[in-house]
């Protein structure tokens, strides 16, 4: 069924219920879609169907970084400045899950005193609920939301991440990757990863000094990534970050705030320009669709009753295990674009 | 499936007092029963914590506050939720609260006013209990 034949008297009456809260713009009843999301309640999926019509128009701003790099304190200047932009201004700010009780301690909050004093900027934590790379699972979905809701400003927080958790760059426009003189020198830097995503780098808490030889080396590091750079990449060229910029901040102090927004908006203007942005985006929704892949792919091959005729079947004609497997294969992949025919095997 | 969603908590500091260690004790506590602890900070007003509580979608508040303006900003928390149609949410609070006052914070609609002291193995299986009887509508 396409977006185009939902009507909103097909919905389920509690979805139907937050979907009028959605559209009165009451953000109670965008938090407890965002709920739905979190906890795989079925009554998620209509309402996300439905609203996919509506999103695409938000920009989104994922923040990245080690953990005490001063991310949250940074994340409560910009958003407090969009909002004095006039621009509609969200955050999702996701915080580790404890790997032994499942729990957590949320405390963005704590961090956002401008962003809460006189603002109408919404806030939602997320825990990460077991999800490696520094985002929920939760998180992309839950984002749609927030663009359908008519949110212009959506700020992605990640989890205090180390080296490797790069999910954000694939949910976000622009990437910022946030680091202080205290994370390492420029060999650190140079290791494989979130220095890979960055679009824009801050060097946070220049107050603490170290700052501007920090940001030189990461400048020289990144002039020599340029110079090294093949012409073609091959298609996943443009998820590369095309022309990185270095900033020096202290989040605390309110200093590179102005700074670091402008240069979100410069990177975002290039990349409108060079069709990276539209490049992340069809990225975004081809991973979304990978993961669910995978999840209903594996949810069918441990539950599905039908799996266990079709081995039994097999085995009855004498095909073996990896040739009945290899042959399943052929035909899920054969099914990839349900829209075009199917190709020969 | 939503038997196995974690409680969603907001533990807030209304008002002026800058004492948060017993709120941070609790925080942990419910956390380590595997609730998703949200936390405020210091010095939030009633309208950011009922702000807060509505963005959050959370299933209980818990107030801690040790200033004495507790008959002053403990009903407002609880008329703003009214207002917002969030009377759902299991109120409870603690700190340094009299009998006498907090008799009459139970009659307003607070759940429970823990006194210093409480065991936080007590409030864990307060909200435990109670929760489970008040599903988001």
């Amino acid at each position: 069924m396409t977006a185009g034949q939902l009507r909103p008297e097909t919905l389920p009456e509690d979805t139907r219920r937050i979907l009028e809260g959605i559209e009165e713009g009451r953000r109670g009843a965008l938090a407890r879609a965002i709920t739905w999301i979190e906890n795989g309640d079925p009554r998620a999926a209509p309402l996300l169907d439905f609203l996919q019509p509506r999103t695409g128009q938000a920009w989104r701003t994922g923040i990245t970084g080690p953990p005490g790099a001063g991310k949250s304190t940074l994340v409560d200047g910009l958003t407090r400045y969009w909002s004095e932009q006039g621009r509609k201004t969200a955050l999702l700010a996701v915080d580790p899950s404890s790997p032994f009780s499942g729990g957590a301690l949320l405390g963005d909050r704590v961090r956002l005193d401008r962003a809460l004093e006189q603002t109408d900027v919404f806030v939602r934590s997320m825990a990460n609920r077991g999800s490696l790379g520094g985002l929920a699972l939760a998180t992309g979905a839950a984002a749609d939301l927030l663009d359908a809701f008519g949110f212009e400003e959506i700020v992605l927080e990640t989890v205090g991440v180390g080296q490797a958790e790069v999910d954000i760059a694939a949910a976000a426009d622009v990437t910022v990757v946030v680091l202080t003189p205290a994370s390492g020198d420029g060999v650190q830097a140079m290791k494989a990863g979130l220095m890979e995503v960055g679009d824009v780098f801050v060097v946070n808490k220049a107050d603490e000094g170290g700052a501007e030889r920090l940001a030189a080396e990461l400048e020289q590091m990144l002039a020599l990534r340029q110079a090294q750079r093949e012409p073609d990449e091959g298609p996943d060229r443009q998820l590369v970050p095309e022309n990185p910029r270095i900033l020096v901040a202290s989040a605390r102090e309110g200093r590179g705030i102005e700074a670091l927004a402008g240069a979100i908006e410069e990177t975002r203007r290039e990349g409108m320009a060079s069709g990276r942005v539209p490049a992340l985006r069809e990225q975004r929704a081809l991973m979304r669709v990978r993961r669910l892949l995978a999840e209903g792919l594996r949810a069918a091959i441990w539950e599905n009753r039908r799996l266990r005729r079709g081995v039994r079947k097999a085995l009855a004609r004498g095909e073996g295990p990896d040739a009945f497997a290899r042959r399943l294969l052929q035909a899920i992949f054969n099914r990839l674009d349900p829209d075009e025919p199917e190709e020969p095997a | 499936m939503n038997a196995a969603a974690p409680i969603r908590v907001l533990i807030g500091k209304p008002g002026l007092d800058g004492h948060d260690r017993g709120a941070k004790v609790v925080a942990a506590a419910l956390r380590d029963r595997g609730m998703e602890v949200i936390y405020t900070g210091l010095h939030r007003t009633p309208e950011q914590i009922v702000d807060a509580a509505e963005q959050e979608d959370v299933q209980v508040i818990g107030l801690s506050i040790l200033s004495g303006s507790h008959m002053e900003l403990l009903p407002r928390v609880r008329e703003l939720l009214v207002e917002r149609g969030l009377d759902h949410v299991l109120l409870i609070a603690g700190g340094i609260i009299p009998l006498e006052d907090a008799r009459v914070l139970e009659e307003q609609g607070y759940a429970r006013v823990f006194g210093p002291g409480t065991p936080t193995a007590e409030i864990v299986a307060f909200i435990e209990d109670h929760v489970r009887s008040r599903p988001r509508p």
